[in-house]
């Protein structure tokens, strides 16, 4: 006989009802199977209308993030057997808007990553003939943990923060600010810290900390945050000393 | 439901509108810092700051009192002996060594040092923290004792 668990999943269907219910589905409990795999199973096997965002199934993708008895998680990377006898409780990301069961509005948060430009920014182009932007190994050190980010929101679900101030930019956009801040190629800093040294930028940040927690790819938004804290504290005690160096 | 009975007008959520699915938000709890043990170290963290606050004050407080003579400095140093007090001050203490604790850990997220072209790691920084924050316990101590 095929062991069972139990999934309480937060539906929320907007023709249905107001506000979000519990539902619980008996599924088998097979030691290889992810929460997306139960997830999966309920799709194709016993309700056909609950909704989830999923795609890679390899941790890549950031697209199956929801929060499983209580942490944020990417389902696809989270064992079903390693969460004990069950039930096992699964809701969509904290602080975003759910359009429906599972799937989270994340508008918001694609409006931010705009906001900070995440790309290389040249005041002037070189050439192609002149051949590509070299960059020393210790250069590509100093961004590349950054650039790991897969976008998949678990920090601002991580985040008290963002639920509790909508409009602060958020972990994984200000982490990405720095992933280009820091590379050598480009000179964008200045235009990007006109959106982060704003107060809904990196001060409404209070070091919870818990966003460098829960991310899979060990990108340290926090840690992005605090290091431009200095910076711009830095920069702000430069030009105040020295005025005439400012832009 | 299907599509025929929503267009009919026959959705079980009566507010609900063709086309106009409304999303939800879920309000955040007030009390979101119990949720998890991390939370909950923040919130403590972010208090203890009222610890160093009133220590701040305090010393401030017996500077001024020393400029008004010793007799009046004796009668203040009197009022801090007092058991009340010195329990306080024993909360206070532990508050401290919560707060520079949890904040000297949390440093080498914020400070990014390089020895020439490499990345000093994040041990060095905390060492630091420590070593500077002994070297000044020390040299009170030393002070105090000499005295």
């Amino acid at each position: 006989m095929t062991e069972s668990i139990t999934l309480q999943i937060r539906r929320y269907r907007p023709e249905e009802e107001e506000k979000p219910v519990w539902q619980s589905f008996e599924i088998p409990r097979r030691d290889e199977w992810m929460v997306l795999d139960g997830l999966n199973y309920i799709k194709d096997e016993l309700d056909g209308s609950l909704s989830h965002r999923w795609a890679c199934r390899m941790g890549v993708c950031g697209s199956c993030s929801m929060v499983v008895n209580g942490e944020p998680v990417l389902t696809c990377a989270t064992y079903l057997s390693g969460l004990g006898p069950g039930p096992v409780r699964v809701e969509p990301l904290e602080g975003f808007p759910v359009i429906r069961d599972l799937v989270s509005d994340i508008q918001d948060f694609v409006d931010k990553l705009q906001s900070i430009k995440p790309w290389i920014i040249r005041e002037h182009e070189k050439p192609l003939s002149e051949g590509e932007y070299l960059q020393t190994p210790e250069e590509l050190a100093e961004y590349k943990q950054y650039s790991m980010c897969i976008n998949c929101m678990l920090c601002y679900s991580a985040c008290p923060i963002y639920a509790l101030e909508p409009d602060f930019i958020g972990p994984a956009a200000i982490a990405l600010a720095q992933r280009y801040n820091l590379d050598s190629r480009d000179q964008g800093a200045e235009e990007r810290m006109d959106v982060l040294s704003q107060h809904e930028g990196i001060w409404c940040c209070t070091f919870v900390g818990e966003c460098s927690e829960v991310c899979p790819k060990n990108v340290d938004p926090a840690g992005a945050i605090q290091r431009y804290k200095v910076k711009a504290t830095a920069d702000w005690f430069k030009s105040w000393l020295m005025p005439w160096k400012t832009r | 439901m299907n599509f025929s009975e929503l267009a009919a007008g026959k959705a079980k959520n009566p507010r609900y509108v063709l086309y106009h699915p409304k999303s939800y938000r879920k309000r955040y709890p007030i009390f979101w810092w119990l949720k998890k043990l991390p939370y909950g170290q923040f919130i403590v963290r972010e208090l203890t700051s009222l610890a160093v606050g009133y220590v701040a004050v305090l010393l401030m407080l017996q500077v001024w009192v020393l400029s008004k003579g010793p007799g009046t400095y004796e009668r203040f140093q009197e009022i801090l002996a007092t058991p009340a007090l010195r329990i306080l001050h024993g909360v206070v203490l532990l508050a401290l060594i919560f707060h520079s604790i949890t904040w000297f850990n949390l440093a080498p997220k914020a400070l990014v040092l390089h020895l020439g072209r490499k990345r000093l790691p994040d041990a060095a920084v905390l060492a630091a923290h420590y070593a500077a924050w002994l070297v000044a316990t020390g040299m009170v101590a030393w002070y105090l004792m000499r005295t």
